[in-house]
């Protein structure tokens, strides 16, 4: 897949939710295979877990095809040949995961190209077997304490991304500690910190505290806003700063954006 | 040494390398490891400025005239820590070991550091192996690579039992400064390998080392951060940090930077220019101009010419014992470099 037809796809989907369009439109209804489109929309509900971003605005989707009969196949780049295997497993699953979900598609093929562990990765994700069995003798546990522990990182940076502009707007610090989140006017990162909170199961409706804990989901308590707001935005900085070196030595490795690729 | 503005700056590199990543030093049946490590080390150089990148040729083994050079001719630097990095199962002669760097160095009396390694999976051979080296290259301080691969092992923990015997080792032999390479690493695989929760142990009850965590626990920085304002002989190495976000993602470095000030302080910060990956004069002369670049960072603490200073090469010339000439040092009353009390200490 070629650069310009990556940004052909970039506008056909903007501005389409990618929840809407993996429900369902008129393509993908009565078993006609879905549109790349899709395919693509689909993929933007894949994040990197480490930088809380999704695969396509960080380029790492290489491409993604969809034949007459329905059969998918997307193919992933990372920044480097070592990124770790953990997270690239996740990123693959997760790809599976979200292109079989769609109405029309018959199989799945996802491909991670250029990696140490490509091998183990794409055949374990094919047939299933988990990220243990896809590592024989070389992991001990699944990878879901790993995921739930990002997205605490997630829930941090977002109490930023939300707690900034209100700060910003002369509200006080210990004044925060009394708003729920229905409290915060509408905004994207609201929508993310909501999301990500209600992922790991903390409370996430309107009634919600902003600032809680990320494991115990308990409200902050006042002495402990200061110290709370502080590891919110350094979580956020590391985050960033992370996916800013990932995009620098994506560029070097590879010429040409990814599908949906965004400059940040 | 670096003069600017009438201030004179003395450099001490405390993070970089000698290596030879050419495929005559690749063992045969590991090639894609040798030569898809250093593809990944030379991607991390096009972070650098465009006329400061070299070819994949050059980046795979330069000359220790090209070292010279760039460190201490054009780099602005008076003495250098060579960090080995052994990767033997990949390398045949090592990536760049404690041997080669000493057997370079050597001709140039004064300017180099020698530090070493040890690997607690290695047992009692790897005790002895300390020693000599120890005794042989006068090493005060070692790097280590949890992550890295031994027989079959993908990674220990500085607070495994056996790295506790080392730790001890390494302690009676006169070693004070222990590098945890704790930044990208590719094992354990099901782990987090950067997780720093290790050295926070092992830092609590070696109150005699100093941990100096390079990378700066890049990309979990915050967990770095937290660990390091607890542990009063935790140091942060700014190696990668520098060269991989201070040109290419400048708005990013000043709040890394400014997020290092706050939490670990100008007293604990050291220089390391990560050469080959990146020549140090750029890095040198960029950070001595360096400023926040706006207001938006009014929040974070201030780096003035004594941190300056300090984080280039007066901090790690305290670690090692590095006489510095009377014209390199601070006034009386800008602090005392490497301080261990200098960490704003926030409970948690």
């Amino acid at each position: 897949m070629t650069a310009s037809a990556g940004s052909d796809v970039r506008s056909a989907t903007a501005g389409l939710s990618a929840r809407a369009d993996r429900g369902g439109g008129p393509v993908e209804s009565g078993g006609s295979p879905p549109r790349e489109s899709a395919l693509l929309a689909a993929l933007q509900t894949v994040r990197d877990p480490e930088l809380d971003e999704p695969i396509t605005s960080l380029g790492f989707v290489t491409s993604c095809t969809v034949s007459g009969g329905g059969d998918a196949q997307v193919r992933l780049r990372l920044p480097t040949y070592f990124c770790a295997p953990n997270f690239a497993f996740l990123m693959v699953a997760d790809a599976y995961d979200a292109v079989s979900a769609l109405p029309g598609v018959r199989r799945t093929e996802v491909v991670l190209e250029d990696h140490f562990a490509s091998d183990a990765i794409n055949g374990g994700v094919a047939a299933q077997s988990g990220f243990v069995q896809s590592f024989d003798g070389e992991a001990v546990s699944e990878l879901h304490g790993l995921r739930a522990d990002f997205l605490r990182k997630a829930v941090m940076a977002g109490t930023d991304q939300v707690c900034r502009p209100l700060l910003a707007g002369g509200a006080d610090p210990a004044g925060l500690l009394e708003l729920t989140l229905g409290d915060v006017p509408p905004s994207r990162p609201l929508r993310r910190l909501r999301e990500r909170r209600a992922e790991l199961g903390l409370p996430a409706g309107d009634d919600a505290p902003l600032m809680i804990d990320p494991v115990t989901g308990e409200r902050v308590s006042e002495q402990g806003v200061p110290l709370h707001l502080r590891r919110a935005r350094v979580t956020r900085i590391s985050i960033e700063a992370n996916g800013g070196i990932c995009r620098g030595m994506l560029r070097h490795r590879y010429d040409s954006p990814g599908l949906g690729e965004e400059e940040r | 040494m670096y003069e600017k503005d009438g201030e004179k700056y003395f450099v001490v590199d405390s993070h970089m390398h000698y290596w030879n990543a050419a495929p005559d030093n690749w063992v045969p049946g590991a090639e894609q490891y040798a030569k898809g490590w250093i593809e990944c080390f030379h991607a991390y150089q096009g972070l650098g400025p465009p006329e400061t990148h070299w070819s994949i040729e050059h980046f795979q083994k330069y000359s220790e005239d090209d070292l010279m050079k760039d460190v201490f001719e054009d780099g602005h630097v008076d003495v250098a820590v060579f960090q080995p990095t052994y990767l033997l199962e990949w390398y045949k002669e090592g990536f760049n070991t404690t041997e080669r760097n000493n057997t370079m160095g050597e001709k140039h009396p004064g300017k180099f550091i020698y530090n070493t390694r040890f690997d607690p999976r290695d047992g009692d051979v790897g005790l002895k192996q300390l020693r000599q080296d120890v005794e042989r290259y006068g090493s005060k301080g070692v790097k280590l690579y949890t992550a890295e691969w031994n027989n079959g092992s993908r990674g220990y923990k500085l607070s495994d039992p056996a790295a506790y015997r080392f730790l001890e080792a390494a302690q009676e032999l006169g070693i004070k400064n222990i590098h945890v390479h704790k930044g990208p690493t590719i094992w354990p695989l099901d782990k987090d390998a950067f997780d720093v929760a290790d050295v926070d142990h092992a830092a609590t009850d070696f109150q005699g080392l100093n941990f100096i965590v390079e990378h700066v626990g890049l990309p979990r920085i915050e967990d770095f951060c937290f660990m390091a304002t607890q542990e009063p002989n935790v140091y942060a190495g700014l190696s990668v940090v520098i060269g991989g976000l201070m040109y290419a993602r400048p708005k990013f470095f000043a709040k890394v930077m400014g997020e290092l000030l706050f939490w670990v302080g100008e007293d604990k910060m050291t220089f390391g220019s990560d050469y080959g990956i990146w020549e140090p004069k750029w890095q040198v002369e960029g950070f001595v101009d360096w400023d926040y670049p706006s207001d938006e960072f009014s929040d974070y603490p201030r780096l003035g010419t004594a941190g300056k200073k300090k984080i280039l090469g007066l901090n790690a010339a305290k670690l090692y014992d590095i006489e510095v000439p009377a014209e390199f040092r601070l006034p009386a009353d800008a602090g005392e470099p490497a301080a261990r009390d200098d960490a704003a200490l926030v409970d948690d």
